[in-house]
């Protein structure tokens, strides 16, 4: 019973991460038709920044906002620089841009901060265990859930209330209706990236803080689990993208704990299987793909 | 001064040369309609007055200033937008919501309100809707919330797009009375429609497009009795 709630508690924590990941691809690729490969390198640039906090001794309770604030702010330059000139251009002409803004990210890591990784040492008080009852369930796993779920409620409230909300949902439906309601196209691109940013920032923080470092290729591996999700939830929806990314983890951790330790090098492979199974029978992912008229 | 002077427009869709002179001139408080068959460049010249599409010669002025080439957004923040054909209403939003995006434009809360319940009297069935999905509503209500939407934004030119294609003979009616009322409240319209007897009826005057030319311009009586409209709209020898 105790390893059980324990395994579902790993369950909604890997998932949640995915889920943050895949929804910020989803949000952009609602908008915009694009899927942003270099959506990983946002959660390796939230890391360095909170690499080079500890390095200069920022206080504590700044690393959290100045992290996410950085991944808002290299979203938004990415759209500013690699994607607004390019607007008009098909989906796949972006993808492979995105490749690109991915790749040159990486150089740059490299090159100016480290080939290796860098140590961002997990503060005591997260490494420990909140015991519930006869259960302890650890800090990290906690916040890692209640930061999901935080965050999916304040984007639905940004998504239903606002009038930027609003715009970013219609332009997922018609981008060309929408400006014609006088909404500015740039406006509503830019904030779509800024979202996928700050939820990137979001699993960035909650990620390192599980594995202690940072380095430059760390991006690639969540990003692509947080394709999957996407597209396992149907790509460019919101609440598919969610679901995909708890899904995926439940997969993930299940495998984990059911297979014999001969079996687990081929975990990956099982569950990407998994995957390919449900989009044999639903090509139009779990809850179907958004269909929509571009800008 | 005219409020919409469209002089010499061309305008491609895709590899076809759809609009290759168009000239019109809509005067404020008219109403305004473009005849003609399907293709013949109508819905691609009102795409084009509101920037959706670029235009290849010619120019547009709205109120004095040439508003050729630049951004939908900026177009329509200027006092006229369109209302498409086929509503392109979004369907995944309450209507509600579809009405609101239509004053996105409009920064006084207070002006919003006050354009919102002059919405709810002129199109009662929406203000008994307004939480429902804007997908699940009739073809004629979902009309009725385009044109609507299109009001938020409380535009000088309204740009109506087909608005009686597909509905019901009475829903027809109703649009058209609506219309007939829009111009009492001081807006002015440019109609394109297929309906050429009623579009006649409610229009002060009107062009004939075809081939993507103006082939025959008039006031509305003058275009009814026309051998040239009659023949191919009216269905008289």
């Amino acid at each position: 019973m105790e390893t059980l709630i324990q395994q579902c508690v790993n369950a909604l924590s890997l998932g949640g991460t995915y889920a943050l990941l895949a929804l910020g691809l989803a949000v952009v690729f609602s908008v915009l038709g694009m899927i942003n490969f270099a959506h990983g390198e946002i959660l390796t640039i939230t890391g360095y920044a909170v690499f080079f906090c500890l390095v200069l001794g920022v206080p504590p309770v700044l690393i959290v906002p100045l992290g996410l604030i950085a991944a808002a702010v290299t979203a938004a330059l990415m759209e500013r620089i690699a994607f607004r000139p390019l607007r008009g251009a098909t989906g796949t002409t972006l993808l492979i841009t995105s490749f690109a803004v991915s790749g040159i990210l990486q150089v740059l890591f490299q090159n100016f901060i480290s080939t290796r990784p860098r140590p961002v040492p997990i503060p005591n008080a997260l490494a420990g265990a909140l015991s519930i009852g006869p259960f302890h369930i650890g800090v990290i796993q906690t916040l890692s859930i209640v930061s999901t779920f935080l965050s999916v409620g304040l984007l639905t409230l940004f998504l239903k209330r606002t009038m930027l909300g609003i715009a970013i949902r219609a332009a997922a439906v018609d981008f060309p209706t929408t400006r014609l309601m006088g909404v500015r196209a740039n406006r509503v691109i830019m904030t779509a990236f800024a979202i996928s940013g700050l939820l990137a920032g979001v699993s960035g923080l909650l990620w390192i803080a599980q594995r202690g470092s940072v380095d430059p290729l760390m991006g690639f591996v969540p990003v692509l689990k947080a394709f999957i999700a996407a597209i396992l939830g149907g790509i460019g929806n919101l609440t598919g993208a969610v679901i995909g990314g708890f899904f995926l983890g439940a997969v993930e951790i299940g495998l984990q704990a059911l297979l014999p330790d001969s079996v687990q090098p081929f975990r990956d492979a099982i569950s990407l299987t998994l995957v390919v199974l449900v989009l044999l029978y639903r090509p139009q992912g779990l809850f179907g793909a958004a269909h929509s008229v571009r800008p | 001064m005219a409020l919409l002077e469209l002089d010499g427009l061309a305008v491609s869709y895709g590899p076809i040369k759809a609009v290759r002179d168009v000239s019109l001139t809509v005067e404020s408080g008219e109403i305004v309609t473009v005849l003609g068959a399907n293709g013949a460049g109508k819905s691609t010249s009102l795409q084009a007055i509101v920037g959706l599409l670029p235009i290849q010669q010619g120019s547009i002025r709205f109120d004095g200033q040439n508003i050729g080439g630049q951004t939908t957004e900026r177009i329509v923040r200027r006092g006229l937008t369109l209302t498409p054909e086929g509503r392109h209403i979004f369907a995944p939003l309450t209507v509600e919501e579809n009405l609101r995006i239509g004053a996105a434009t409009r920064s006084s809360a207070e002006e919003v309100a006050r354009q919102w319940d002059q919405m709810m009297e002129l199109f009662p069935i929406l203000a008994s809707r307004k939480n429902q999905l804007a997908g699940t509503l009739s073809g004629g209500e979902q009309q009725q919330l385009a044109i609507a939407r299109s009001l938020m934004s409380k535009p000088r030119l309204l740009l109506l797009d087909e608005p009686s294609l597909g509905l019901a003979p009475q829903v027809v009616e109703l649009i058209f009375d609506l219309i007939r009322r829009l111009r009492e409240m001081g807006l002015t319209i440019l109609l394109v429609e297929q309906n050429v007897h009623q579009a006649l009826d409610i229009a002060d005057r009107g062009y004939v497009v075809s081939g993507g030319a103006i082939v025959l311009q008039g006031t509305a009586a003058e275009l009814k009795v026309s051998p040239e409209v009659q023949k191919a709209y009216l269905g008289h020898a």
